[in-house]
């Protein structure tokens, strides 16, 4: 199938030659220190470190001591739009994207409507072609209404531009409901994107069943309301020979699952959130709202479980599942709170800091796996190779920063990470060939 | 001691001095004009989201008696019911700065919560499923009246703790001074883990012969949303407090309000040996010391903190 077209505002190409970074594409090959050429927005030219020509026309950037990495992609992000601008919007959204160094981002329809039919997916993606500084992509709900109870008209949204479907924000309860949506897969394709909980064992809870909530009175979701249903969609997807994709895992029981559905060769991937991967349910002692998300943040032997499963590549992808809510929203009662942080403009510089700089994952495979959404939903993959359209980010890996410091470019501030010391700074961000994000403080060689 | 948000928070030099001036406290009750000034011209607020009748109660109670005024807010028929948040209730009713906030809420760290937003002392009355601190501190008064000291005292706590803020509030209370706290009920009313705070469980009361104290707790059927027992009459065959299972020698105690024929037979209930009455008497005294505690001496009105959502 021809890739999707995703969405975005029209933005003047870039003409960029970067000097002297250290180029890193471990699907290319590519690592080591050169010059890169973009014009028009495409990769043109990679040469030997301080060869290409300064006397050309376009800007040209200091990328000594820095690394330019394909930009990243993020399977699993809430723009609100439509209908809770107040949280989020797209412009302010792909902002934080870019300022991420995302390069493309997959929008759920969990929003105000729904997208459930083809028109509201119509309409949001000519919004996000007025307003997204980085293509969006789109899915669709599984079920009208996310229901759950009827599937949508699954052809006519993918002919309308869906990448795939999810009912995200809720899980498909019923068994039957998910086994005709693998059953119409087959006729309209698209990727199957479950939020997997079982809303009878994770009805009343606000935080991961253990000590801690024993402790604080906080109802408790086990996470077997999240392995249970892996499992069981797992076997659904096998026995329909359909494409399925988990979303945020966050328990060693769901690792084993998925590990077991993929030795069975079923066609299954899965993602983790970094807050799953470095954050457990010791977070929650304090009560701050935003450590409340979904699934919830589980224990440490969890949180080994699903860094060695991205590691070892049985989670193919990192995801932010970036949720933006006000703080009118988030500013009450830890129980009563919406669940859900933002995550776009940490996610790399958390992950470089806690699980590269200790040497848990190499740069090479966290680029790898904050790119590989890309595959999973048939978009081309952000690459360094020459000819290729320029989706590319510009890190410092030794600036450090504080997460918030400068506010965000979210227009919610529900930031797990608020306030952490980070290491490794987006510094500009080309998406789809255009520039997308510049930090404030960094400033260009020359410009003609 | 700045608030009273929970008993996790308290050492047991901190237990003994409020159980101790509420012993002092104990006496005023005695006289005929009920009343000391320590607290005179200092506000109180009773800002109370649940259902309550003895703590509210005793509560103002215990401030009058202190000479402090008292203002009661209830959520019902107030401007939460046109879905006021509790910051914009709790900034509001501070414009008439209270010295003291009494806080109630179904709701788990909401007191917590409150004191950062608020210059004013705060006690916590109960927060959801969390803690109930002033009946923890009540619980060791009524105890220590009668037992002495609580050290080595095995204290079995029985019936629905998933749902029981006294439950938490108790095991690390009766912990810290000294006793041995076993929880008993069936499995779907006992939290996995809850051991974690330093208790023992029990599925059965098959050895309850063992317990100095039997604290029985309400089934509370407000806060829970399906039926976590197959019937209450099942539940009461199997762990309800009655004559065929504690002796003569051993305490019984109940938060209230009790359910009669369920967690406690009512021939329990009346019986001498049951220290409900002793409990009530004790709450007007021992949050008369809290709020002592709280409130007596010079106090600075200290200036609201940042939200902490920054």
């Amino acid at each position: 199938m021809a890739a999707r077209q995703l969405a975005h505002s029209e933005m003047p190409l870039a003409s960029l030659l970067v000097r002297e970074a250290h180029l890193l594409d471990p699907r290319a090959g590519i690592d080591g220190p050169a010059d890169v050429l973009i014009e028009n927005g495409r990769i043109v030219e990679i040469a030997e470190p301080s060869t290409l020509s300064t006397e050309r026309r376009g800007e040209v950037l200091e990328g000594r001591g820095r690394h330019l990495l394909p930009a990243f992609v993020d399977p699993h992000v809430h723009l609100r739009s439509p209908g809770q601008e107040h949280k989020e919007d797209f412009e302010t959204g792909t902002r934080a994207a870019a300022a991420g160094g995302f390069g493309a981002v997959i929008a759920m329809p969990n929003t105000d409507p729904v997208l459930d039919s083809a028109p509201l997916l119509r309409s949001a993606t000519e919004a996000a072609g007025r307003e997204a500084r980085v293509p969006v992509g789109f899915l669709a709900t599984i079920s009208k209404g996310s229901d759950g109870q009827e599937l949508t008209e699954m052809a006519e949204l993918r002919a309308a531009g869906a990448l795939g479907f999810t009912d995200d924000g809720r899980p498909v309860t019923s068994a039957g409901l998910l086994r005709k949506a693998l059953q119409y897969q087959r006729l309209c394709g698209g990727v199957l994107t479950l939020h997997e909980e079982d809303p009878s064992l994770s009805r009343g809870g606000s935080m991961c069943e253990g000590a801690l909530s024993a402790a604080l009175g906080v109802g408790g979701i086990p996470t077997i309301s999240e392995s249970t249903m892996v499992a069981r969609d797992a076997e659904l997807a096998g026995y329909e020979s359909g494409r399925v994709h988990f979303q945020h895992l966050s328990c060693e029981a769901s690792v084993r699952a998925l590990a077991a559905a993929k030795e069975r060769g079923y066609d299954v991937s899965g993602e983790v959130t970094p807050h799953h991967l470095l954050l457990t349910d010791e977070d929650v002692r304090g009560l701050d709202t935003r450590m409340k998300m979904n699934p919830p943040l589980a224990s440490e032997q969890d949180r080994q479980a699903i860094i060695e499963g991205l590691r070892s590549g049985v989670i193919d992808c990192v995801a932010t599942d970036h949720a933006p809510h006000s703080r009118e929203e988030k500013e009450v009662p830890f129980e009563q709170a919406p669940m859900g942080t933002t995550g776009l403009e940490t996610a790399f510089a958390a992950l470089y800091t806690e699980l590269v700089l200790p040497g848990i994952v190499d740069l090479a495979l966290l680029v790898e796996r904050m790119t590989a959404a890309a595959a999973l939903f048939e978009l081309p993959t952000p690459t360094l190779l020459v000819g290729e359209a320029a989706n590319v980010t510009l890190v410092d890996l030794e600036s450090k920063w504080f997460a918030g410091e400068h506010g965000w470019g979210s227009r919610s501030d529900n930031c797990c990470f608020a306030g952490r010391r980070l290491r490794g700074k987006v510094l500009l961000t080309v998406a789809a060939g255009a520039i997308a994000f510049r930090e404030r403080a960094f400033s260009v060689v020359s410009a003609r | 001691m700045r608030h009273l948000l929970s008993i996790s928070e308290l050492e047991r030099a901190d237990i003994e001095r409020i159980v101790e001036q509420a012993a002092r406290f104990a006496e005023v009750s005695d006289r005929e004009i009920k009343k000391v000034p320590a607290l005179r011209g200092r506000m109180v607020l009773n800002l109370f989201y649940e259902a309550s009748t003895r703590t509210r109660s005793s509560f103002e109670l215990a401030a009058k008696r202190l000479s402090a005024d008292v203002v009661n807010f209830a959520s019902g028929g107030s401007s939460v019911e046109k879905g006021e948040s509790l910051k914009d209730t709790v900034l509001t009713l501070g414009a008439h700065k209270p010295d003291a906030i009494v806080i109630r809420t179904p709701w788990v760290g909401a007191a917590a919560l409150v004191a950062g937003w608020t210059g004013a002392a705060i006690v916590n009355a109960g927060d959801g499923k969390h803690e109930h601190p002033t009946q923890a501190l009540l619980d060791v008064y009524t105890l220590r009246q009668k037992l002495g000291a609580l050290d080595g005292a095995s204290i079995w706590i029985v019936g629905d703790v998933a749902h029981s803020r006294v439950a938490r509030s108790n095991i690390l209370a009766f912990s810290r001074m000294g006793a041995n706290v076993t929880v008993a009920g069936p499995p779907t009313l006992i939290p996995r883990e809850i051991g974690a705070l330093g208790c023992e469980v029990r599925f059965s009361l098959d050895e309850i012969a063992q317990a100095d104290v039997v604290y029985a707790l309400r089934m509370q059927h407000e806060r829970m949303s399906e039926a976590w027992v197959p019937s209450l009459r099942e539940y009461a065959a199997a762990f309800q407090i009655n004559r065929r299972r504690v002796s003569a020698r051993q305490l019984v105690m109940h938060p209230g309000p009790v359910n009669r024929g369920v967690e406690l037979s009512g021939e329990v209930v009346d019986s001498p040996r049951t220290l409900i009455t002793a409990q009530v008497q004790a709450g007007v005294v021992v949050r008369m010391a809290v709020l002592y505690e709280l409130l007596s001496g010079a106090r600075t009105f200290s200036p609201v903190p940042e939200p902490q959502l920054a």
